[in-house]
């Protein structure tokens, strides 16, 4: 559905040195998919979706979406897509009705009136369809441009900063609207600063900065950056069961942490019930098992500074 | 080229820029007063000269005795060269009215960021550019014709011959309001699309596109200073100048228009 092969793009700056903002990016999101593309300001993320929209040319390298080629079938591709900037770039004197209807006419619906409303109702916008787009709050604004964006029902969307300056009951609202139309089987490109946000709409994430650092799911690049741990809460530790515990067979490493253990290990589900075999045996009182999930703030940063720690 | 598109491009920026009370404003104010200031000098001039007895021919310019018939009395003859003077002012309307909506077109939607989404969407450049630019001119011909056939009607209730009226109603006059103004129009408004595509405020755009009045402001002078005499002519030569400039203008605004540099560059 998205395809990229080391796309690049560089802007060339009249006397100062070329800005490479996306360089080799290799991509591949299936149909369906929710990929999460996460970077610091100024990664080149915007840059990304510019390009993958056809709204600007890359300087090398090649992209398809939706079946087309990025620079050769762009009026293909902006015909197929939905793109929700990032800002919503509303026309602030007019209507929401007139608003979605001027897209609905230059995507040319068979039945514009029935979309806008369609889309109006869904977001909960109809009440004030005839109210100018300049008098709503941020939330109404941000639902008023991702309605604008399915208008033409797009099966791949592309969403900058969807809950960017939101409150987060007008944010909650958005990300609920996300996952309905993740369900619906549309191909949703999410540029997000919000990490909790990625990790709970996203199937696949992407660290970027200005190329990709990282990308899998947020529980492979867990696992893939701390491994598995699981944190064991006794009433007491004995300091000799760390060492016996170390001796079981895929435990990789065993720490204290006041009255926890807890162990690094490759296979969790299979290793947990001899561990607490042997924890019990040796008399100790277990008060509850827990896998230690970082979060994936933590992945990103970790691995934003590891990259900018190689670059250096 | 996708008419509907152009259409809906139309329709956004007639609905945007009336509901803006200043442009209202300056499409109705500015018109009726180069409607009415004309009308006034006729009809002051006319008395003026009724009461010393009529105008010899003698008093009229040289240069413009040719413009008139030779059955035309002196006071009729005087009557057209100043009237002449005024055609110039018939022209500006559709040059001047326009820069304001034209110059926000694209540094306005720059600024709200709402030209983005519209990219976005399958419209061409060249639909854009001419959607934008016939919702701009437009509006400015039309006012430009209606002011005319207002000056034309006004002109019988004020007392001036049928001489005088049958000249305004002329080829000249006829192909100034009809041909060469609405030129000029779709002249300065690819010019103020133009400017407002490389520059980032709107009021830069706005006062580079105003240029277009020098090249009229430069026929008003000569015709004053007697170098010509704005007659078929001149009128025709104009408009195959106009025409020309046209063309390069549309051309010229549509090869430069970059989608890329437009989001990229702007800030």
């Amino acid at each position: 559905m998205i395809e990229t092969k080391a796309l690049t793009k560089i802007f060339e700056i009249k006397k100062a040195d070329d800005i490479p903002a996306v360089v080799d990016l290799d991509l591949s999101i299936a149909q369906g998919e929710v990929f999460g593309f996460l970077g610091p300001n100024g990664a080149g993320k915007t840059t990304t979706v510019r390009m993958l929209t056809s709204l600007i040319g890359p300087t090398s390298g090649q992209a398809w979406v939706n079946g087309f080629e990025v620079g050769k079938e762009n009026q293909e591709i902006r015909s197929s897509v939905g793109v929700l900037t990032e800002h919503p770039g509303l026309y602030e004197r007019l209507s929401a009705i007139k608003n979605l209807s001027i897209f609905a006419d230059l995507y040319e619906l068979e039945k514009p009136e029935k979309q806008v409303e369609k889309y109006l109702q869904m977001l909960g916008l109809w009440s004030r369809r005839d109210d100018p787009a300049g008098s709503f709050s941020k939330g109404m604004r941000q639902k008023l441009a991702i309605a604008r964006a399915l208008l033409h029902e797009p099966q791949v969307l592309f969403l900058d900063e969807p809950t960017s300056g939101l409150d987060p009951e007008a944010a909650r609202l958005v990300r609920s609207f996300i996952e309905e139309l993740g369900d619906q089987g549309r191909t949703i490109f999410m540029c997000t600063h919000n990490l909790n946000e990625a990790d709970r709409l996203c199937e696949r994430i992407g660290i970027f900065n200005s190329h990709l650092i990282a990308i899998d799911t947020p529980a492979n690049l867990r696992q893939e950056i701390y491994g598995r741990k699981v944190v064991f809460h006794l009433r007491f530790v004995d300091p000799t069961w760390i060492n016996l515990l170390k001796d079981i067979e895929g435990v990789l490493d065993v720490q204290r942490v006041d009255q926890k253990l807890v162990l690094a290990m490759d296979d969790p589900e299979r290793l947990n019930p001899q561990i607490i075999r042997t924890l019990v045996e040796r008399g100790a009182d277990l008060q509850f098992v827990g896998e230690l999930r970082h979060s994936l703030e933590d992945i990103y940063l970790q691995t934003i500074e590891e990259d900018e720690g190689e670059a250096q | 080229m996708n008419l509907k598109r152009i259409r809906t491009i139309i329709d956004k920026e007639w609905a945007e820029v009336f509901q803006n009370r200043m442009v209202l404003f300056t499409m109705i104010f500015m018109p009726l007063i180069f409607t009415i200031l004309p009308l006034v000098m006729l009809y002051f001039t006319g008395q003026e000269m009724g009461d010393v007895g009529g105008v010899n021919t003698a008093d009229v310019p040289l240069e413009f005795l040719s413009a008139c018939s030779e059955d035309m009395t002196g006071s009729e003859c005087m009557q057209i060269y100043l009237v002449n003077q005024f055609l110039l002012l018939f022209m500006l309307i559709p040059v001047i009215i326009p820069v304001t909506i034209a110059a926000y077109s694209i540094v306005g939607e720059k600024t709200t960021h709402s030209l983005e989404p519209l990219l976005a969407t399958p419209i061409s450049t060249f639909e854009l550019l001419v959607g934008k630019s016939l919702a701009a001119s437009l509006p400015a011909i039309f006012v430009g014709w209606i002011s005319f056939g207002l000056f034309l009607a006004a002109l019988p209730l004020i007392g001036i011959t049928k001489a005088v009226i049958s000249y305004i109603a002329g080829p000249t006059w006829l192909l100034a309001i009809i041909i060469a103004g609405p030129l000029m129009a779709i002249a300065s408004v690819n010019l103020a699309i133009f400017v407002s595509s490389r520059v980032n405020d709107p009021r830069t755009a706005e006062q580079i596109s105003t240029l277009f009045v020098v090249p009229i402001f430069g026929l008003l002078f000569a015709q004053l200073a007697g170098v010509i005499v704005i007659n078929v002519m001149v009128m025709l030569s104009f408009i195959g100048g106009m025409a020309l400039v046209d063309i390069g203008m549309v051309y010229l605004g549509t090869s430069i228009f970059q989608r890329e540099n437009i989001l990229t560059r702007w800030k």
